[in-house]
């Protein structure tokens, strides 16, 4: 009896140390904070869990997600989602016999060649919460509910895991999470979870090495170096490494080998690549504008991303202003290449600055 | 680094970036038959076409003497400049190679892309902010502090929201930690790929971080931390990346809510004005331009929880959830890249790390992996945080490997890559913490090689 109570006063002030440790901290920190609003937490609270918390509701079919695909994601990602032009590919590899399973047969190949969004995904809720979130790429958080449900729909209607006629909705995602190729190719049995709250998580990890000190075993030979030809590829690296010191940098634009020693390191290439002189009186670049349409998303001065670079472009059009300002904002295809550059919503007056610039031959 | 960045399946293949397929054919050739003795070989070559490396900068001691020293220079016989002629200096123009750079063709975009940190050229542990490591998923942003808000939510009494002002008001702590990509090294999970430890092991950074305790905050939005096991954690920028976090990690009271970063705030490629700091835990979950976290009882399965950051495994499923980053090490100097000036003393230096707390022991091996000997560790040797080793060595002018095999205060060793493609094959793309190997060759050129 009296260990009894014991007890029930131990557990009892130990309750309130714990229900107090919210009071406790506002005690010591009056005026820190304020409660968010139910608009503020609308606002951001946009995530969508596993279990579909979160998932608001609505519905999209996959005849409008080929729309809104065609119009806002293909110039990424390809018509078909099979694009690797710019992303890795989103659609392929998985198979009708996955969609039974829950497990990627291709997966267990070496030689296939990529693993898709569709080959990796084994919760529905994560494809359709990073399109609300982040998609488009230029452009995140523009898309409505429907078009969210709609694109997810034609990405799972390209894989062939919904039919030609479905519509995706709040109803029915639980019912399509149990048709994805890789529901059951996942797993949480490893020890690189750093708590305690996932099912099948261990402390002891599956790799371990070895700490002989002393005549050791080792590989009898090297397996993999780069071969010669490639050894400029990261850019001489000779000026990659400090001018003084222990060691320089080897000087990559010669035979290996060779060595720098004759010759003082050039100055430093930034990060960027490397710049190229502009003409004297070129004007320097609207960087605002070319950041704030996002023009930059798909050009950079000198080399080509998913569209051509600024000096390429001033090169083949020198002068052309007003040509140049007709496609930033109609768009067009074919002059660079087969992805398209889709229309641009921004006012004549900053296509017509970002054309000129271009035209007088795109200075920094 | 991110999965869709590495175009998975051509990990194997990264060299790709720079090989034409006849050369890739050529080289897994000459790796799989014919040249056995690869090694040797190697060494022959460089032998026979190696000249022996002259001092570049070493003083030159005519008949008088050395003219750096006879002939005062102007920095001794001039005026110098004012004080606060750069309000906020920059390094000597002498160190203009010390560069943040891009791996060339890793990716197709600018905004969702990577640059590594020039580690072969960094001293002691500290990480100079604008060399720190960048990965961002869709482009960086410089955020007005005036108008950044935190949101905690969920399981909480109230959802709470704090000013910049607020956050900062409140008790401070500053520690050490290291950040570092979970695709650090996974360009070499099938082969050599890059020429550098800038290239191999450049997605880490470590710096001095002050912020708030996650806790305090949670405990002031009176969280629920008993049913609440996982918080969210997500960022302002257009991706608004998301990550799931464990409850008892945040207890431990190591994750923080940071603004400062070595002195001064945050740099804007590194979350300004606010990012979570999850000490131990890949780069990813260290969660920038934070705006949110959500207490939930479930985990968020988010995208790069999903679909990006899971590690392949040989038997075709992938880990999710892959967070802790184990124990590594890497030789800086010498390294991929570098010429030895000549024969004689050289300090052997490196870094190593554990996300599982201190680093015990780093050895450090120039016969390939024969014998090895245990490197002086600089200190204080702090927890998650990169420990510097030094190491004595004469080089006798003949070509060797150097490699580094660090311990943590757990008993973890580093494996080699054998042992590390024993159990995880080699196309996880994250988490490879394998002994890396640098050839000195005889012409004192360093070059990146895997001995299996």
């Amino acid at each position: 009896m009296y260990r009894l109570r014991e007890m029930l006063i131990a557990v009892a002030v130990s309750a309130a140390s714990v229900m107090s440790a919210h009071a406790q901290s506002a005690n010591r920190f009056p005026g820190i904070g304020r409660t968010a609003t139910p608009a503020e937490v609308a606002a951001w609270d946009i995530d969508v869990r596993p279990d579909f918390k979160g998932l608001p509701k609505g519905s999209g079919s996959v005849a409008k997600g080929q729309a809104v695909w065609e119009s806002k994601c293909a110039s990424c990602h390809g018509v078909f989602g099979e694009s690797n032009e710019v992303f890795s590919p989103l659609i392929g590899g998985t198979s009708e016999a996955d969609i039974k399973s829950g497990r990627v047969a291709n997966l267990l190949r070496s030689d296939y060649p990529g693993r898709t969004t569709l080959m990796k995904l084994s919760s529905l809720s994560t494809l359709w919460d990073y399109i609300n979130r982040a998609m488009p790429w230029n452009q995140p958080k523009s898309l409505s509910t429907e078009e969210v449900y709609a694109v997810t729909a034609f990405m799972l209607n390209l894989g062939g895991i919904v039919p030609d006629d479905f519509v995706l909705s709040d109803k029915n995602m639980a019912d399509v999470q149990k048709r994805l190729p890789n529901r059951n190719g996942v797993s949480t049995a490893h020890a690189l979870w750093p708590g305690t709250e996932l099912p099948g998580t261990t402390t002891k990890p599956d790799v371990v090495g070895t700490a002989c000190m002393s005549n050791c075993p080792v590989e009898p030979k090297l397996a993999s170096m780069l071969p010669d030809f490639a050894r400029n590829a990261h850019g001489n690296l000779a000026a990659q490494n400090r001018m003084v010191g222990a060691q320089r940098g080897a000087d990559t634009s010669r035979a290996t080998g060779a060595v720098a020693a004759a010759t003082p390191v050039q100055a430093a290439a930034p990060a960027s690549p490397a710049k190229a002189p502009a003409p004297a009186e070129a004007a320097a670049a609207p960087n605002d504008l070319l950041q704030k349409n996002t023009c930059t998303a798909c050009h950079a001065p000198d080399s080509k991303l998913i569209g051509p670079s600024w000096k390429d472009i001033a090169a083949k059009h020198s002068g052309k202003s007003e040509y140049l300002a007709g496609k930033i904002k109609n768009g067009g295809a074919g002059v660079w290449g087969n992805i398209p550059m889709p229309p641009q919503a921004l006012t004549t007056d900053e296509a017509k600055k970002i054309a000129d610039w271009l035209a007088a031959g795109a200075g920094r | 680094m991110d999965l869709k960045n590495y175009p998975q399946g051509r990990l194997q293949k990264a060299p790709e970036n720079f090989l034409d397929r006849s050369a890739i054919a050529t080289v897994v050739q000459e790796a799989r038959s014919g040249r056995r003795n690869f090694m040797r070989s190697a060494f022959a070559a460089a032998a026979a076409g190696a000249v022996a490396p002259m001092a570049m900068a070493q003083s030159t001691a005519p008949n008088d003497g050395d003219p750096s020293i006879l002939k005062l220079p102007e920095h001794s016989t001039g005026l110098g400049k004012a004080v606060a002629t750069d309000g906020y200096g920059k390094p000597s123009k002498y160190e203009a190679n010390v560069q943040r750079r891009t791996s060339p063709g890793l990716t197709q975009t600018t905004q969702a892309s990577v640059s590594f940190a020039p580690l072969q050229s960094l001293f002691g542990i500290v990480t100079p902010a604008g060399l720190h490591f960048e990965r961002h998923h869709q482009g960086w942003w410089d955020i007005d502090p005036s108008k950044h808000r935190l949101m905690i939510n969920g399981m909480v009494k109230a959802p709470r929201v704090f000013t910049m002002d607020e956050l900062m008001r409140l008790p401070s702590v500053s520690r050490f930690a290291f950040i570092e990509c979970g695709a650090n090294t996974g360009m070499e999970w099938g082969n050599v790929a890059v020429p550098t430890c800038q290239y191999s092991h450049g997605m880490i950074s470590c710096s001095e971080f002050t912020g708030v305790p996650l806790i305090t905050l949670l405990e002031l939005a009176g969280a629920d931390l008993k049913q609440g096991k996982f918080v969210l954690a997500e960022g302002a920028d257009g991706s608004s990346m998301t990550r799931t976090i464990p409850m008892s990690l945040i207890r431990s009271g190591e994750v923080m809510v940071a603004y400062g970063q070595n002195g001064e705030m945050l740099r804007p490629e590194n979350g300004y004005p606010l990012r979570l700091v999850v000490p131990g835990v890949q780069g990813v979950s260290w969660v920038k331009y934070l705006r949110r976290l959500e207490v939930g009882d479930q985990p968020y399965g988010t995208k790069d929880e999903v679909l990006h950051y899971v590690d392949l495994m040989p038997d075709g499923t992938h880990r999710q959830y892959t967070s802790i980053q184990e124990c590594k090490s890497v030789v800086t100097t010498p390294s991929g890249g570098q010429v030895l000036l000549d024969k004689g003393f050289y300090n052997i230096t490196g870094l190593a790390w554990s996300g599982r707390g201190k680093v015990k022991r780093v050895d450090v091996s120039v016969d390939g992996g024969r014998n090895w000997r245990s490197a002086r560790l600089e200190g204080p040797v702090m927890s998650k945080c990169l420990t510097r080793f030094n190491l004595d060595w004469v080089w006798d002018g003949k070509p060797t490997v150097i490699q580094s095999r660090a311990m943590d205060e757990t008993g973890y060793v580093q494996p080699t890559y054998r042992q590390l493609r024993a159990v995880r094959g080699s196309r996880s793309i994250y988490h490879n913490n394998a002994v890396q190997s640098w050839l000195v060759q005889e012409s004192g050129e360093v070059k990146n090689v895997q001995t299996s």
